[in-house]
């Protein structure tokens, strides 16, 4: 009953005709993000951060408009999925595998509407998972101390690291370089400056948003430039929407599995949706029993996929809500949102400001109603935004890019540190070394010094006190399994290949 | 056979051995804790050049690197990019988004026409869209010629 009567209160400030404005706008962006190719959710926020912040919105707002364009671009991957055979963000390419073979059946419209109830039914059923387990999760925070924090954060890096590279020492490298960044500044403890040499800019340290739209968004053209925009989407056609009850209603098995799959691994720290749709799309193949099905053109495997990683896009807000520890890249810039309206998230805020989690999880629930209006009835919209060219959108991306951090910041330098993360990650892409680690070590950084030092005044020195509670010994050996497990599992783990495209004609 | 892999792990032992050396002369104030504030960047490059050493024993297959008239063309969306960073505050919002949006249309396109009206709608479309829309304080034009 808390549970409702918090809700209640969520409701009441987020609903508003200003703020459902707002969600409308966020969801619609969003989705265009999601569905453009080369534009992830994780980029889509972040070049939104610094423009909301400059237009004046307060808290409140500003999470309504950002978590909308969060969800809508986990609803937007599976457009171009289904219909370009190239997933519109990482989480959306197992959307590929029976998506694409369906469109090429003649059923691009029964795929969208499936995979968009899936979408609804994933993402819709992580918010209520998200209102019963965060705050028993932020009880349980509540216990933690800097040792356990400590481990915690070891955690977030390993798991990421772990599961997320194909490569162990690139990915830990990738850590320490946020790590390393994050230093630069003055010292909380004894406010000496570090590493600024003598440049008054770096006093207060690399904004955490110039080095996120520099690693996504600026790194994205780069390769567009070297790609020539290739993978650029021309000439889709689409014929009348229907809603296929039955289809429907044969996958409401798969859409459950896949959520209740997607939501658990998006509560782990560092998994995220990407392994979340990736997991659900495995289980259901592996029950089903017409398995020779999937992978040419089994609305299961479009349903289920899509609940998974919307699912996991809700499940990843516990840790990041509860603990202050994102579980993926996209939850990561939620995260820097959260810092930039000077709003702290850990066990704490529940307790102090409980205004602000229930009313986000109002506004998610109400982007959700939001989203499942416009990617069913109106997903010809998105279709025909999809063929804006390449050579419109990047460049219009950039500039939206710089008059961010311009608007943000006003000054030339952070302007250019901007550019140069974008060369950063363009050439950490070239060599397949993740870029999400080096803004987790960017964003949490300053916190995880903080709490070792904390830990160690407590302790008077001593290091084995990082190890002398049963939390951070689970933390440490799961932070262990985390990262080396993955070694072993990578056969299983290993991604299909997606379906072949179809050679156009004329191309 | 020199990989990509095995120059970047080369790099980064340079600079995290010098980033060890900046750390070893960050002053100490009044203020102390056990542990200071150096042992933690010590830490870090520490992880940096045992992962890099990793990189340069078992670098990866090597990736596909842009080669001449490609690396130009990078180079010349590099500089367009330092220069936008350069103009916006005295130039004014409109005139470097048209000759920056253009350049990197072009780059993406390749073709110059459609790129120069491309690189024009998004300069005054972009400025519309902050200044009147969303109410940004943008500067469209070079100081002294209105707006």
């Amino acid at each position: 009953m808390e549970i409702l009567s918090n809700l209640a209160m969520g409701f009441s400030i987020a609903i508003s005709p200003y703020t459902l404005l707002l969600a409308v706008i966020g969801c619609f962006v969003g989705t265009i993000i999601g569905a453009l190719p080369g534009l992830g959710p994780a980029n889509g926020v972040a070049l939104l951060i610094p423009i909301s912040f400059s237009m004046g919105l307060d808290a409140i707002s500003a999470l309504v408009l950002l978590t909308s364009v969060y969800y809508g671009a986990m609803y937007g991957g599976r457009i171009s999925s289904i219909l370009l055979n190239i997933p519109g963000d990482e989480p959306a390419m197992m959307t590929t595998l029976d998506g694409y073979p369906m469109a090429k059946q003649g059923m691009a419209g029964e795929a969208l509407v499936v995979s968009g109830v899936a979408s609804f039914v994933g993402a819709f059923i992580a918010t209520i998972g998200l209102m019963i387990f965060a705050p028993y999760l932020a009880r349980v925070a509540f216990k933690f101390g800097p040792a356990e924090y400590f481990a915690l954060y070891m955690l977030a890096f390993c798991t990421l690291g772990g599961i997320g590279s194909n490569n162990q020492a690139k990915a830990a490298m990738a850590a320490a370089i946020g790590l390393g960044i994050a230093m630069i500044g003055l010292d909380k403890t004894t406010g000496m400056p570090r590493f600024t040499f003598g440049e008054l800019h770096l006093q207060d340290g690399v904004d955490f948003l110039v080095a996120i739209v520099g690693l996504f968004a600026v790194a994205e053209v780069f390769f567009f430039i070297e790609t020539h925009g290739k993978n650029s989407a021309i000439g889709v056609k689409l014929g009348k929407i229907l809603v296929p009850w039955r289809m429907l209603r044969q996958t409401t098995g798969a859409m459950l599995r896949g959520t209740g799959i997607g939501f658990v691994a998006g509560v782990l720290p560092g998994a995220g949706a990407s392994l979340g749709s990736f997991l659900a799309y495995t289980a259901e193949k592996s029950v089903a029993r017409d398995k020779s099905q999937f992978g040419k053109g089994n609305p299961r495997g479009v349903a289920a996929p899509e609940a998974g990683n919307n699912a996991a896009a809700g499940g990843a807000l516990v840790p990041m809500l509860t603990l202050g520890v994102p579980g993926s890249g996209t939850t990561a810039v939620l995260l820097a949102l959260l810092l930039t309206l000077n709003i702290t998230p850990g066990p704490l805020l529940f307790a102090e400001r409980p205004e602000v989690v229930w009313s986000l999880i109002a506004a998610l629930l109400i982007a959700n109603i939001v989203l499942l209006l416009m990617n069913v009835p109106m997903v010809k919209v998105f279709v025909h935004i999809l063929s804006v060219p390449a050579w419109i959108l990047l460049p219009g991306v950039t500039m939206v890019a710089f008059v961010g951090i311009y608007s943000l910041t006003g000054s030339s330098f952070d302007m250019l540190m901007m550019v140069g993360f974008g060369v950063l990650g363009y050439i950490m892409r070239k060599l397949e070394i993740p870029t999400v680690p080096v803004i987790l070590g960017i964003l949490l950084g300053n916190a995880m010094e903080d709490n070792l030092r904390r830990a160690m005044v407590l302790s008077d020195g001593d290091w084995t006190f990082l190890f002398s509670s049963p939390i951070a010994i689970g933390l440490w050996i799961a932070a262990v399994l985390g990262f080396i497990a993955p070694i072993f599992l990578r056969s299983f783990l290993k991604r299909p290949p997606l379906p072949e495209t179809e050679p156009k004609v004329g191309d | 056979m020199i990989r990509g892999d095995r120059i970047f792990g080369a790099v980064m032992i340079v600079l995290a051995l010098g980033y060890i050396l900046t750390a070893s002369r960050i002053g100490t104030s009044f203020m102390s804790d056990p542990v200071g504030p150096r042992a933690f960047p010590y830490m870090i490059a520490g992880v940096i050049i045992l992962c890099a050493v990793s990189m340069i024993l078992r670098p990866d297959p090597e990736a596909e690197w842009p080669a001449g008239p490609m690396l130009l063309q990078l180079g010349i969306a590099f500089a367009a990019l330092i220069g936008y960073a350069f103009a916006i505050k005295p130039l004014g919002f409109i005139l470097p988004t048209v000759i920056v949006a253009g350049i990197l249309s072009w780059q993406i396109g390749g073709h110059p026409k459609r790129a120069a009206i491309a690189g024009a709608g998004l300069g005054i479309g972009l400025f519309v869209l902050f200044r009147v829309v969303l109410g940004l304080g943008l500067k469209g034009l070079p100081a002294g010629w209105g707006f």
